[in-house]
């Protein structure tokens, strides 16, 4: 047996084994071994996310199941990165409310991780609904996770109940897509493609569970009711980690599997990215809770991220993974901050954020620049991340879908400006008093500061992904025509030119794909 | 072999399935009904993935493997699902959709 495989999942595993040890470690840790768990599993994460960031080889392993690129690569530590700094700020919160169930939080959340990771480095449709589903199940369990609070618990049961609609319709869109190729690896599938109606169907019908992850219009219904019930640790998370993993397959996807059939999904993301960006905004405006506000704001972020799927390009994909990061620096810290507030002053409202610069100047500042970045004003990393996604979009030529998106992004402006004006202008005669964080809390926000402020001006950043998609994509190109000896792809290679199948009668499989969905057609010997 | 029944008929059931799965989750009032739409839209999929497996594409069993992990991923999800709306019955002694107006714009 060959065990080269799972050389090549070096993430995977370190992170499967930081589970293991964190689970064990819970279970059977005296009382007092138990008071240093989260400096401790902070620290093991930290080891986790130095050994994602050695490079690994483009290869893929376990016949193509699982594919491993520089970018999926990259994106792993993003997530892990940001999945440790929501662990820096959820620390205090775990120990004041939740004491003993510290550990399931971070088996949970780093569960989900697991998932993610699996969805963005899968090769095959089985192996990213398993990814998918890892990834939304536990997290049905966090976003529940205050067991008496009924905020939390009806935020759960929305988030399962939506999460598993959708991905019931996706895995339908699965099967049809199924039905007409008859293969399910993302190698083997495009020379299958051939537009029929059943894969345009399939093929919608199977983004159902991405859009949903990404809370795009108009599958976000979900979004600003979990949002505000869940934890607001839980929140920032769903927020950033959840939604990389999501547009980075989302990409992955679209371009490696369904690149074929780009007119016909082309149209289907421009309305999308205009309904999610504008409606979002909109909402936006109105929310009276920070964290509906946030959840809109993401909502709109999200469809600009979409632009650089869109787009269909190394330089898009550059553009998603660059506005990735910078946008987990930003959201994580507006979401850091107002977990502080929430902690304080007991509610979320963004009336209570009023004159907050008087009593604690540096908390304000670093929101302000938090929001800064996510409106995308020129110091600050957001601009930058901004720029390059449209500049992917209008490299491809879509001048009007990029004008529409920069006239809302000065609508958005209005609104992210509101919550600096309450905090620096509107006058509050009895503002929040003057608190100091936990240590951790502040390592976490001085990384989100240094990261708002420098990933934008340091070109190191840009540059690095640039390279490993460029790398990436001849990885997709690569793996595309994998021969196997005549099985699944013969079906595909039959299916996708008409003539050779009809040359090929003599066997069986490549008349039944032709005939895929006809009525009349003769069912081949199934018994043997 | 001539006394097979047709794939269409196996495909129209599951149809069937899968819009009435799809009408439930839209109009039911309570959750447990709720949950067992959204389980009828994921049974829909199994009976697809075994159907097109056994009929377009005998030589291999990649569908009837996709349909095993289907099942208990819908069962964990299922598990999930129940837990908290019974944390939910705990909290207001009810599990109407209509009693869960906390959260809204």
């Amino acid at each position: 047996m060959d065990f080269s495989g799972f050389l090549l999942m070096r993430d995977e595993i370190s992170l499967v084994a930081l589970i293991l040890i964190l689970l064990l470690y819970d279970l059977f840790a005296p009382a007092k071994a138990r008071k240093a768990f989260q400096p401790v599993a902070c620290l093991l994460f930290v080891v986790q996310i130095a050994i994602t960031l050695l490079p690994t080889a483009a290869d893929h392993a376990f016949g193509g199941m699982y594919v491993n690129t520089p970018v999926a690569s990259v994106v792993k530590t993003l997530m892990s990165a940001g999945t440790l700094l929501v662990f820096l700020f959820s620390k205090k919160w775990l120990e004041e409310k939740h004491e003993i169930a510290q550990g399931e939080f971070y088996f949970l959340t780093l569960s989900t991780l697991l998932g993610m990771y699996f969805m963005v480095s899968s090769g095959h449709f089985l192996m990213f609904y398993l990814g998918i589903e890892l990834a939304s199940i536990p997290l049905a369990c966090l976003v529940a996770f205050s067991k008496k609070d009924i905020f939390s618990a009806e935020a759960g049961a929305k988030f399962i109940l939506n999460a598993s609609f959708a991905s019931g319709v996706s895995l339908f869109g699965m099967s049809l897509l199924y039905g007409g190729t008859g293969t399910l690896y993302f190698s083997d599938m495009p020379i299958a493609l051939t537009g029929t109606p059943l894969q345009i169907a399939g093929m919608i019908l199977f983004a159902t569970g991405l859009f949903f992850k990404m809370s795009l219009i108009p599958y976000h219904s979900w979004t600003a009711d979990v949002y505000q019930g869940a934890p607001t640790q839980v929140s920032a998370y769903l927020s950033v980690v959840s939604k990389t993993a999501a547009a980075v397959t989302l990409f992955t996807i679209f371009f490696k599997v369904f690149g074929v059939m780009a007119e016909s999904w082309k149209p289907v993301l421009y309305i999308i990215i205009i309904l999610s960006i504008t409606i979002a905004n909109v909402f936006a405006i109105r929310q009276k809770n920070i964290k509906r506000f946030l959840a809109y704001s993401s909502i709109s972020q999200a469809g600009y991220i979409v632009l650089g799927v869109m787009a269909a390009s190394p330089q898009g994909l550059t553009g998603v993974v660059y506005y990735m990061m910078v946008y987990m620096f930003a959201n994580i810290a507006a979401f850091g901050v107002a977990a502080l507030v929430e902690r304080q002053c007991g509610n979320t409202e963004i009336s209570s954020y009023n004159g907050l610069y008087k009593t604690n100047p540096w908390l304000s500042v670093l929101m302000m620049f938090a929001l800064f970045s996510l409106a995308g004003i020129p110091p600050f990393a957001g601009f930058f991340s901004k720029f390059f996604i449209f500049a992917s979009a209008v490299q491809q030529g879509y001048y009007i879908l990029v004008l529409i998106a920069l006239l809302n992004t000065i609508i958005s402006l209005y609104y992210y400006l509101l919550i600096v004006r309450a905090m620096f202008i509107t006058p509050n005669d009895n503002p929040l008093p003057n608190f100091r964080s936990d240590n951790y809390s502040r390592i976490a926000m001085v990384v989100c500061f240094f990261g708002i402020v420098l990933s934008g001006i340091v070109s190191f950043f840009y540059n690095k992904f640039d390279e490993m998609a460029k790398e990436s994509m001849e990885v997709c190109e690569y793996s595309m025509p994998k021969a196997t000896d005549g099985t699944a792809n013969g079906i595909a290679t039959a299916a996708f030119d008409g003539q050779t199948a009809e040359a090929a009668s003599g066997d069986a499989s490549a008349a039944t794909a032709t005939t895929a969905m006809n009525a009349t057609a003769p069912w081949p010997s199934t018994q043997e | 072999m001539e006394h097979i029944i047709p794939m269409e008929y196996y495909l129209v059931v599951s149809s069937i399935m899968f819009f009435a799965g799809i009408y439930g989750f839209i109009t039911r009032k309570n959750l447990i009904a709720v949950l067992i739409s959204v389980e009828l839209v994921l049974t829909s999929t199994d009976i697809n993935f075994a159907v097109f497996n056994r009929f377009l594409f005998p030589q291999h069993l990649e569908g009837m493997f996709f349909t095993l992990f289907s099942i208990g991923v819908s069962a964990a999800e299922t598990a999930v699902a129940i837990a908290i709306i019974i944390n939910i019955y705990r909290n207001i002694k009810s599990t109407e959709v209509r009693n869960l107006k906390n959260l809204k714009d």
